[in-house]
């Protein structure tokens, strides 16, 4: 498998994150020789092995379905970019 | 007075229970070496000098009263990881701007609640993305060592804890607040001639600290000695409903451990970590660490962890596919700096575009990769099965063994710009660290020797899952009979 520039372009919109495309080639060339280099899980035999989900033996917790914290609209608001009358401001999503 | 900064956490707390010094002298001392020390260092990217004095006076009047916690009066750095009320946390990346919590990681509320005194946010790769320091938005940190061929050259302290093992190698603070997802505890911490352990997997609350890799990430100390590492993360373990990982156990008494002798322990020599190419000093030195082990009385036997190699290239998979999840919260929306485009997709692509240094976007893009559609069983299946493989090798031979014994690092520090044209050759660094964080194992690195250029060397132990005890007792008997006490001669 080798990553083109198109995958890139595509990869890049999937993450959200502008590139130019004057970049594409070397961005290219630098995931496919992280890929390549991955590429060598491919000699391990994996027949009839599960995939880890949790590293330590342990059961997810259960708590009690009540709400226990909130009524802190100015701690959540803190920190963002715009925010009026106790809500964000985002740009226009819907034309 | 001689320079209190110079002390370890163990013999500041007896100066402050001795009532020898007070918090406050203490805490003025570290203040005033910070400022000579940081131009040069880069080691805190946010000092808190009048937060700290109001800490420590908070300490002293405690003293004075009776009742005081297991770390009251002791000046800490805090990696900007972890987020701190009222105090920029930035992860030391771009995108977060000028965040400022409104709320307190429970590790370092752990901290406060002993009575500990913040000096300030340390530097970092950005999101803890790096094995130099050279990704962090706020610039490269230094290492206080320097070789010895004259050249002066401006060495790295590791990453992606950098701040967290410079500052505590040149003294500008007892000890620091770390974490460590794929060798950030342990490589900066050889690099530095530091102690740094990561815990088992859930022994440390990862609420309030930034995530990268959840099921990998884990808090841990870098100290001077293997009796502070294991002071320090006694208190910063806990059980913690807010974090769904953390585990329902009790946090031993390590400190306790420290003089158990290992006679009659066995320890494994996993063959696998002898690797082609290898610094005949870092294998001299592997072979030294074995026969001061054998001399206190343990046993020494050969092991085979048989999918060693391939942990690495897992780890490129699943770090990065974590990472491209836990990443996506940082759009511009709700906090940090927002790059307005055209449209909403604009908005967010230039937001993560000029937000997100080249290492992150280029380890978001692979997660991306490997997470999207028609790849996903062939990257990232395969390596969570392959990561299985991982933790059976473990199994097997702790069956057998006690703790395993294998070189820190694959080098010494390395200078700024020598590692960073490939990134798979940067990636190789944590190749003996990130084994312990796919099976989720405690593992501790410990200062040994100088190379001939005059810089630390590390060995690392790792323990069974919950048996950091096992891990303090080798490292203590190590730094034991290493008597290790260089430290770098100061320049800056």
């Amino acid at each position: 498998m080798s990553v083109t520039k198109d995958d890139v372009k595509k990869v890049a919109r999937l993450s959200r994150i502008a590139v130019d495309e004057a970049r594409l080639e070397e961005l290219a060339g630098e995931l496919n020789g992280i890929l390549g280099w991955i590429e060598q899980l491919n000699e391990v035999d994996i027949e009839g092995v599960e995939p880890m989900t949790s590293v330590v033996e342990t059961n997810l917790p259960m708590r009690d379905d009540v709400v226990s914290d909130g009524d802190k609209v100015d701690d959540i608001l803190g920190n963002s970019p715009k925010a009026e009358d106790g809500f964000f401001v985002v740009p226009r999503s819907v034309e | 007075m001689s320079d209190l900064t110079k002390l370890t956490l163990a013999g500041a707390l007896e100066g402050l229970a001795d009532k020898t010094f007070s918090s406050r002298e203490l805490t003025e001392a570290f203040i005033s070496a910070i400022e000579a020390a940081n131009p040069q260092l880069n080691a805190y990217v946010v000092q808190t000098p009048e937060k700290a004095l109001e800490m420590a006076d908070t300490s002293d009047a405690r003293r004075a009263n009776g009742g005081v916690g297991k770390l009251d009066g002791a000046p800490l750095g805090i990696k900007d990881l972890y987020c701190t009320k009222g105090v920029r946390t930035t992860a030391c990346s771009s995108i977060l701007g000028e965040f400022t919590p409104t709320y307190e990681s429970t590790v370092t509320q752990n901290l406060w609640d002993e009575g500990a005194v913040m000096l300030g946010k340390l530097n970092m790769d950005e999101f803890a993305m790096g094995s130099s320091n050279e990704t962090s938005t706020f610039g490269p940190v230094a290492n206080p060592w320097r070789r010895n061929d004259g050249a002066n050259a401006t060495l790295t302290p590791g990453g992606s804890s950098g701040g967290s093992a410079s500052a505590v190698a040149a003294d500008l603070c007892l000890a620091a607040t770390a974490s460590d997802t794929g060798g950030s505890i342990r490589q900066p911490a050889a690099f530095t001639g530091t102690v740094g352990i990561k815990p088992t997997y859930g022994r440390a609350s990862r609420y309030g600290i930034v995530a990268f890799a959840s099921s990998l990430d884990q808090a841990g100390p870098i100290a001077k000695t293997v009796e502070d590492a294991a002071i320090l993360l006694e208190s910063m373990c806990s059980h913690d409903e807010k974090d769904s990982t953390s585990l329902p156990v009790e946090t031993p008494n390590w400190r306790s451990e420290l003089a158990r002798p290992i006679k009659g322990m066995k320890i494994g020599i996993p063959k696998e970590y002898r690797l082609d190419g290898m610094p005949e000093e870092i294998e001299a030195l592997w072979t030294k660490g074995t026969e001061w082990l054998k001399a206190q009385g343990a046993e020494i036997v050969d092991v085979s962890l048989p999918h060693t190699r391939y942990a690495l290239p897992a780890y490129y998979i699943v770090a990065p596919a974590e990472a491209s999840s836990n990443l996506a919260r940082y759009d511009g929306m709700r906090y940090g700096a927002r790059v307005s485009g055209d449209d909403l997709t604009a908005t967010y692509e230039g937001t993560r575009a000029s937000g997100f240094g080249a290492e992150v976007q280029r380890r978001l893009m692979i997660g991306t990769y490997v997470l999207s559609s028609g790849y996903y069983d062939a990257y990232y299946l395969r390596a969570q099965k392959v990561r299985t493989k991982i933790l059976q090798d473990f199994q097997q031979v702790f069956n057998e063994v006690d703790a395993l014994l294998t070189p820190a690092t694959p080098s010494a520090a390395f200078a700024y710009g020598e590692r960073s044209d490939d990134p798979v050759a940067m990636y190789l660094n944590d190749v003996f660290t990130v084994t312990a964080n796919l099976a989720g194992l405690p593992g501790i690195s410990v200062p040994a020797a100088l190379d001939k250029q005059g810089l630390p060397l590390g060995l690392q132990v790792i323990g069974k899952a919950l048996d950091e005890a096992a891990c303090f007792r080798v490292a203590a008997a190590i730094e034991q009979a290493a008597g290790f006490v260089a430290k770098p001669e100061r320049w800056w």
